[in-house]
């Protein structure tokens, strides 16, 4: 078992400039080890639904890692998005679940066949590119960058201890929250250089950078959409 | 403004055809979609369609996740899925596209619709009620009418910052 705490270090350490998407438990602790809180996204009130969020993130920004960390619980309520993240294919999708068998931020009621579900060979099953499961963080420690080296899309349970709550206070405002990672997020595209030439994806990154800045622009002067009668 | 896409759909074309020209003029880029018998077309053209993904769901409530993920990203989506689905993604509408305030088009099979007599399939009974007391905005596109609608609907979602909804009416009854 991994120290809750001592998982998300892990992967923080791990994170390069990923956007993080953080639900429940994990999205509680995670400020406290993340060193780009600028692209880090907590929503936890549509339950399950991050890994879902993090699928639309990893299919709009091809080119950069998109990392989500689930619950176990999380995951269970919304099983099926495995299969639809294993169709859609994202080889930038990282998806970490926080196994404690627990539905921690109700209560610690335990999940449903608790200690019984191979939750890394369900999403193997389901068509991941990639699944691992770790109960010891210094096999994470070794083994998280050869795993984020691969194309994904990639699964990773933890199986972790209790987290650690005393952090756990009221999500910022669901809207002011979505308008600071925009912000975040156009300005990392702002600020990105322009790819040397030949490499992969370098016209959709400009591309990219170029309609966002024009969604910017349209949704700043208060217009309608770009398209009507 | 100029459209994109293909070129104005021209007079008995399907209306499968008619939307996807919305769907090019409003710069849709993903098309979420839950399977439904009445929308089964619609879904075949949108995968054909060059420039459009289909993103095909297991169930409805993943659909809103993935917009608010796309649409943070720098694309339009739009959700297509039946009326029942509506009621399934209840917690994603509630706790992403209006707490979020989303200014997604969703576009909704309206099961059971009639358009001369009250509906009897309970998926066309609470449909409207709901999306009401969702305060969500919607509009019926009814056999005949015109598809641009969706794009009006697509606009005043980006003007309201609120999901719209468009409620595609079929043949009397069906599905």
């Amino acid at each position: 078992m991994i120290d809750h705490l001592r998982a998300l270090e892990i992967i923080s350490r791990h994170r390069g400039d990923a956007v993080v998407v953080t639900t429940m438990s994990a999205g509680f602790v995670w400020p406290k080890v993340s060193a780009n809180p600028g692209l880090d996204l907590m929503h936890s009130d549509a339950m399950g639904k991050i890994s879902s969020v993090g699928l639309g993130l990893a299919l709009a920004l091809p080119d950069r890692r998109v990392i989500v960390l689930d619950g176990d619980g999380s995951l269970l309520m919304n099983l099926g998005t495995l299969v639809t993240i294993a169709h859609m294919a994202p080889r930038n999708l990282l998806h970490f679940v926080l196994g404690n068998d627990t539905y921690l931020t109700s209560g610690s009621q335990s999940i449903p066949n608790a200690g019984r579900i191979d939750f890394a060979g369900l999403a193997a099953a389901a068509g991941y590119a990639g699944a691992h499961r770790f109960e010891d963080g210094e096999s994470l420690g070794r083994d998280l960058a050869a795993i984020t080296a691969q194309p994904g899309p990639t699964f990773v349970y933890l199986k972790v201890g209790p987290a650690w709550t005393a952090s756990r206070a009221r999500n910022t405002p669901a809207r002011a929250m979505l308008s600071r990672f925009r912000a975040a997020l156009w300005e990392a595209y702002r600020r990105m250089r322009p790819p040397a030439t030949g490499a992969v994806g370098s016209s959709d990154d400009r591309a990219l950078a170029a309609r966002i800045e024009k969604l910017r622009a349209r949704e700043s002067s208060g217009g309608a959409g770009g398209c009507g009668p | 403004m100029t459209p994109r896409g293909p070129a104005r759909p021209e007079p008995g074309q399907t209306v499968e055809t008619r939307i996807v020209y919305e769907f090019h003029r409003c710069g849709i880029t993903h098309v979420i979609y839950c399977p439904d018998s009445a929308t089964r077309a619609l879904r075949d053209v949108v995968e054909a369609e060059p420039g459009l993904t289909l993103v095909p769901v297991c169930r409805e409530g993943e659909a809103l996740g993935i917009a608010t993920g796309l649409m943070l990203g720098g694309k339009e989506p739009v959700v297509v899925h039946q009326s029942t689905g509506l009621f399934e993604s209840g917690d994603s509408i509630r706790g992403l596209a209006l707490d979020l305030g989303l200014p997604v088009l969703m576009l909704i099979d309206y099961r059971g619709w009639r358009p001369t007599s009250p509906a009897t399939d309970s998926a066309a009974v609470f449909v409207e009620p709901v999306l009401r007391a969702w305060g969500i905005r919607y509009h019926v596109l009814a056999p005949g009418d015109d598809p641009g609608m969706i794009s009006r609907a697509f606009a005043e979602a980006r003007e309201r910052q609120a999901p719209v909804a468009i409620l595609l009416a079929g043949e009397d009854g069906r599905s």
